[in-house]
């Protein structure tokens, strides 16, 4: 009985936009009373989960998602003194959301495993870093800087370009070695970039070492200075939804088709016409350019980088990311990085803070050492082995497009070609 | 006319003559036939025309223009599309897929212009799958289209690399034993596909088989190689009464006493 009313409901448009809408405004209201509540914040955070699943025109999805991240948490976070916070892991989640869709490309589509990933996020918010603060004064002997915080707008499309420039010469190099050996040589120039970036304060001064770059311009928008995490949130969403709409576009064009012949035989896509470097150093460039232009917004939100926030554990996971979700899947990408960013900036912190009022109290005592925000790597083994063991293909999986077929079998009948009939129909020769 | 000429082609792997001094003419729109037992060297051959391996020395000639240090992809610009003896299908991809994949150097437009709505892309690729389909139609897959390839029944596999293949409108298709693992009717089927590319594609078709069967009927002319020599070539008839050819087969020990 209880399947059958599900599957009531599963046809009914009406049924689940009101179901949908009632969710919706009661945990929006929730969290609106709650105002410091995390469970509030996730519940509705969790609407957007809900939503992939339900059976809606695919507009109305997009929308309603839209109307939900840009309107409706922000408001309904907006009263309790928890809202920069809560804002800051939304910015935090969109721009691993971006990072993790644009490795995706590599690894997902592609098939080429890279594990320095975080090197592209780090040149575009040297980028910024160098050209928004006092630091490219250092060598520049021309240009007055920091450049006015009307110029960081400027600075996405320049980390994106550098960013991508950085993977074409990365790829030039390394994509003559394919699978462990491209894995390897990845990681590598991760640390390369890296240690560069920490040790470039002389001969000239360009990075300041490991001092790093202080006091980073914020950007301004016609004049008003940005510089809370709800204002960077919209930043970032402006480039989720351009990673999204990228990703999306490109993954069943051509060029998609053509990086997932790749990762699936690169030996028939090569006799398919597909030209190999081209095609893997276009996955390299476009997906390190979502990296670049997030960089940027790192920097600028951040006011301050060295080359610590990019070591090789970042890299990993935006990996993680991307294995968590679904290799290859957009919507499980998203989640994974959803899931990975609050796991660690609201989850655990939220339990370590509980369990330290907790021994406060004299109800348990928890030592220090394991309180969970020190345990997110442990955490993060655990969840890969668990979904190593049993669910290979990530929390949503991919699945492929389907063509409709009845349309193409319409449309093939009215179009005449050198492929008449079936050879069958005609008898052996 | 000649579409295709070998000359003396020869590949060494370390100490290995893997083809040694080899040299075809193929015929315009004909189907010929590269025999011969296992290790005898004929996918090497292929290979070599696809630009897989470069031969160690000799020279392949497409229309008179030489093949010889271009890239495979180039290789199949050129108008050379092949099949693999080991199946290779994109097998994470759909059916159609795959096709639409063949189909690659065909289409122009660029990723940008799929970024950007440019009307021509979206024209060109709403075609290109009408096209597609029409092509699982032609070899008989179109009950499968949004399978994924990795799914399908073997001999299916084998019809849509065939697919995949043609998508890229060769002017020659080299399959590499397409018949082999197929039951009688599958591979009858085959010998018709074979038969009517030939006419409906304007194609020339060399293939590698052990179907012995299917040889005799479709070739027009067979070369024959043996431990990367070539032994024997010439019409059906005149192969199968080849004393060297036999020996080859056979052994020489058994056709003494036989």
């Amino acid at each position: 009985m209880i399947k059958n009313a599900f599957h009531k409901f599963a046809d009914s448009t009406k049924a689940q936009i009101i179901f949908f809408a009632a969710y919706v405004l009661i945990t929006a209201f929730g969290l609106f009373l709650l105002s410091d509540s995390v469970i509030a914040f996730l519940v509705l955070l969790l609407s957007i989960l809900i939503l992939y699943y339900l059976k809606l025109n695919v507009r109305i999805k997009w929308a309603l998602g839209l109307l939900i991240i840009a309107v409706l948490v922000p408001f309904a976070a907006s009263q309790g003194s928890s809202y920069q916070s809560f804002m800051d892991v939304g910015t935090l989640v969109l721009i691993y959301v971006a990072m993790a869709l644009g490795l995706n490309i590599v690894v997902g589509f592609a098939g080429l495993l890279d594990l320095g990933f975080i090197a592209f996020f780090a040149v575009g918010a040297y980028t910024y870093g160098i050209f928004g603060s006092t630091q490219a004064n250092k060598f520049m002997p021309f240009g007055h800087f920091p450049v006015p915080g009307d110029a960081f707008w400027l600075f996405i499309p320049i980390g994106a370009i550098i960013a991508a420039v950085f993977g074409i010469l990365l790829g030039i190099p390394v994509l003559r070695v394919r699978g462990d050996y491209l894995a390897i040589v990845t990681l590598g120039f991760g640390e390369i970039i890296r240690i560069v970036f920490n040790n470039m304060d002389h001969p000239i001064n360009i990075t300041n070492g490991s001092m790093g770059i202080p006091s980073i311009e914020p950007p301004s928008f016609f004049g008003i200075p940005i510089g809370q995490p709800s204002q960077f949130y919209y930043i970032a969403l402006v480039i989720f939804m351009l990673a999204i709409y990228v990703a999306t576009r490109l993954e069943h064009s051509k060029l998609g088709r053509a990086w997932k012949a790749v990762r699936d035989n690169e030996i028939a896509a090569q006799a398919s016409g597909i030209p190999l470097v081209k095609t893997k150093l276009a996955a390299f460039a476009i997906g390190a350019s979502f990296s670049g232009m997030m960089g940027s917004v790192f920097a600028a939100k951040q006011m301050y980088i060295d080359a610590s926030s990019f070591t090789y554990l970042e890299s990993t996971i935006v990996l993680v990311m991307v294995i968590l979700g679904g290799m290859g899947s957009i919507p499980g990408v998203i989640l994974g990085a959803a899931v990975v960013i609050i796991l660690n900036n609201q989850v655990l912190t939220s339990l370590s803070t509980w369990l330290t009022q907790l021994s406060a109290s004299g109800v348990v005592s928890v030592p220090d050492a394991l309180s969970p925000a020190k345990m997110q790597r442990f955490i993060f083994g655990i969840l890969l082995v668990v979904f190593a063991l049993y669910r290979t293909k990530g929390l949503i999986p991919y699945k492929n497009k389907k063509v409709d077929a009845a349309h193409l079998k319409a449309e093939a009948a009215v179009k005449t070609s050198q492929y008449e009939e079936h050879p069958e129909a005609e008898g052996t020769h | 006319m000649n579409i295709l000429e070998v000359k003396n082609l020869t590949k060494k792997f370390g100490g290995l003559m893997a083809t040694r001094d080899v040299s075809m003419n193929v015929e315009k729109n004909s189907i010929t036939a590269v025999i011969g037992p296992n290790g005898a060297g004929k996918t090497t051959f292929f290979n070599m025309i696809t630009a897989v391996y470069r031969p160690t020395s000799g020279d392949i000639l497409l229309n008179g223009k030489s093949l010889v240090g271009l890239k495979p992809h180039q290789v199949c610009h050129f108008g050379i599309s092949r099949t693999f003896q080991n199946i290779r299908l994109f097998n994470e991809q759909t059916v159609i897929e795959n096709v639409l994949v063949g189909m690659h150097q065909r289409l122009k437009g660029h990723w940008i212009g799929t970024l950007l709505h440019f009307p021509e892309v979206t024209r060109e690729e709403e075609a290109a799958k009408v096209e597609a389909y029409k092509i699982l139609q032609y070899v008989g897959l179109e009950e499968f289209v949004n399978e994924s390839a990795g799914n399908l029944p073997y001999g299916a596999q084998r019809r849509l690399e065939i697919g995949r293949a043609i998508a890229a409108k060769p002017k020659i298709l080299l399959l590499d034993e397409p018949a082999a693992g197929m039951n009688p009717k599958e591979t009858r089927q085959l010998t018709d596909l074979i038969h009517d590319m030939r006419h409906r594609l304007d194609v020339t078709i060399i293939l590698i088989e052990h179907d012995m069967k299917l040889v005799m009927k479709i070739s027009d002319y067979l070369y024959v190689l043996d431990h990367g020599e070539l032994i024997a070539e010439g019409k059906p008839d005149e192969i199968r009464n080849n004393q060297r050819v036999i020996e080859a087969y056979l052994g020489k020990e058994a056709t003494q006493r036989g």
